[in-house]
């Protein structure tokens, strides 16, 4: 039988939707018993959501005010010590995810294989190389304990109705102080989660401001949808580093992802290939963007967007 | 600040369009162009700054795999590396061998700091320096887009999911480049001329005392199934209709 450790993601009063979507991955193994970890200052208020996830009969809390931010250094030692006994650890492939877990992977010297997209067995597994250009499937040895990122966008969120039992466990461990979180800064507003959103609106190098991605941003505040943005675009300082969509940035699955004035280089298009529809507007008839897109319309993005925005009011 | 490790891959370059064997055995890499993997070149630059801002740190280009990867490592050395080991190897290397093996130029070289790519472009599996950190035991800092080094700390801005993070760290510690770090600069002739004349040691993996395990079998690799291409629209209002009519508005 599979006993499988999900690394539990949170704020500390929101559960992150990454951890639903890494027990629909675990729930593709045979027989397994699944448990979350939450790590954290105070983890009572998300302990109770992961609780609450269909398929999860136990979540282990361990607060201590160390916990207070996910810094790999402390969460690490920390991680490992839970995941003996286990026969499987799973950590989201978000930031959090893909700092945290090879360094527990290490700690236990075991290999990790990154960015699940897909279950064969308890030790096979299907993911992405070269930008998603190929797909390579795997064997895990099974006399070890397998660590793994899981890539959530391949995964819909498990649903909401479980009741697993809640322990807490206290760790006799010394954590190192070497690394230690001063702040952070986020450019992006209350707007939904790129990742996690139905709808998402993107723009591109061709946007040629910040000021002009306004017009994006009131097009997705009409229909609810996430901003996202192209590496060319962020780097050229339009948007800020979160919205990035693509290889290095954030892999998205929305249902309809619009690109607006992004030509569609393979690094982009590896972030956006589970979106249910993709629409693609751009002046350039030759843009490989078309070659995806389920829509296409060739027009300029400065006509187009508000127009949209118009057409969709009232 | 003595000195200052970089780690450097032989990947396909980034231009090349990868495709699969028809045997499904791998992705075709005869006679497909190869070059430092992007993100270890931003690594490089960075050290090469930290050495020119005054701290005159000797900075010391590793990597790992077959006897060609000297070409690489002599375009490190040509960007401006004092010096470059290569670990050879014909096995592949997955991280966590790199990382082991890394450990063990680290102990010998004993870094301030060992810079990175956050990931490599070919397997991007993203493992390597969180690895090295923990076998290492020292502090990591990941995707970072902003480092500034005082004395026996660093400070290093973070491109995380929800926008920036600042942590602070002692050195030595291992750091991971994101992509807007730097622009790394270009190559000059006579830059590559006196390349030339640099030291590159090349070592045996097995002198290291590290095993080139193959932790993880591959079964199979095959293409990703394409999508279809789709349909044109002629103007916004048929954008909208159909839109609305996928019920996706």
């Amino acid at each position: 039988m599979a006993k499988i450790l999900i690394i539990g993601e949170h704020d500390g009063k929101t559960l992150n939707p990454s951890t639903h979507k890494c027990v629909t991955c675990a729930k593709g193994i045979p027989d397994a018993a699944i448990s979350v970890l939450l790590l954290g200052a105070d983890t009572a208020v998300v302990a109770a959501q992961a609780a609450a996830i269909q398929g999860v009969t136990e979540v282990v809390r361990v607060d201590r005010p160390e916990n207070a931010h996910p810094l790999a250094a402390t969460f690490a030692p920390q991680v490992a010590a839970v995941a003996s006994g286990y026969t499987h650890l799973f950590g989201p492939s978000t930031s959090f995810g893909k700092d945290l877990t090879p360094r527990v992977a290490a700690l236990l010297g075991v290999p990790q294989v990154s960015d699940l997209m897909a279950v064969e067995g308890a030790h096979r597994f299907r993911r992405p190389i070269y930008a998603g250009n190929a797909i390579v499937t795997v064997d895990a040895d099974p006399a070890r304990l397998l660590v793994a990122t899981v890539r959530v966008a391949s995964f819909e969120a498990a649903p909401i109705g479980g009741s697993a039992t809640i322990v807490s466990r206290s760790l006799d461990l010394a954590l190192p102080t070497h690394t230690r979180y001063v702040g952070a800064h986020s450019g992006s507003t209350d707007r939904p989660d790129l990742q996690t959103a139905k709808r998402v609106v993107s723009g591109g190098r061709a946007l040629a401001s910040a000021e002009n991605f306004k017009i994006l941003f009131a097009l997705a505040d009409k229909i609810g949808a996430a901003v996202g943005a192209s590496r060319a675009a962020v780097d050229a300082g339009y948007a800020p580093n979160e919205l990035q969509v693509g290889q290095t940035g954030k892999i998205i699955a929305p249902e309809v992802y619009m690109a607006f004035g992004i030509s569609g280089a393979i690094q982009h298009l590896t972030g956006i290939k589970d979106a249910r529809t993709i629409v693609a507007v751009n002046k350039d008839p030759e843009a490989p963007i078309f070659e995806v897109a389920d829509l296409g319309l060739v027009a300029d993005l400065f006509q187009v967007v508000p127009e949209m925005t118009r057409l969709l009011g009232g | 600040m003595k000195k200052i490790m970089v780690c450097i891959k032989r990947v396909v370059d980034y231009n090349v369009r990868v495709r699969v064997k028809p045997d499904e055995s791998g992705v075709m890499l005869e006679g497909v162009k190869m070059s430092v993997n992007p993100f270890d070149e931003i690594a490089l630059e960075e050290a090469l700054r930290i050495k020119e801002r005054g701290t005159n740190a000797e900075v010391v280009a590793v990597s790992i795999g077959v006897a060609d990867t000297q070409q690489q490592l002599r375009t490190a050395l040509a960007m401006g590396a004092d010096r470059a080991i290569l670990v050879q190897t014909d096995h592949p290397v997955e991280p966590l061998t790199a990382a082991q093996t890394l450990l063990a130029v680290a102990k010998k070289e004993s870094p301030d700091l060992i810079l990175l790519g956050k990931q490599a472009i070919d397997d991007d599996a993203n493992q390597t320096a969180q690895m090295l950190a923990a076998l290492w035991d020292r502090p990591q800092a990941t995707y970072v887009s902003k480092l500034a080094v005082d004395g026996a700390k660093a400070t290093a801005t973070r491109e995380v999911d929800a926008g920036l993070e600042t942590i602070e760290i002692d050195l030595p510690a291992v750091v991971s480049v994101d992509l807007r770090l730097n622009e790394p600069r270009y190559v000059k002739l006579p830059d590559i001329m006196k390349a030339k004349k640099k030291p590159l040691d090349v070592i045996g993996l097995d002198s290291l005392g590290v095993a080139a395990s193959t932790w993880l079998k591959p079964v199979k690799t095959v293409a990703p199934p394409q999508r279809q291409k789709g349909i044109m629209v002629k103007d916004v209002t048929e954008l909208v209709d159909v839109l609305k009519n996928k019920g996706l508005l």
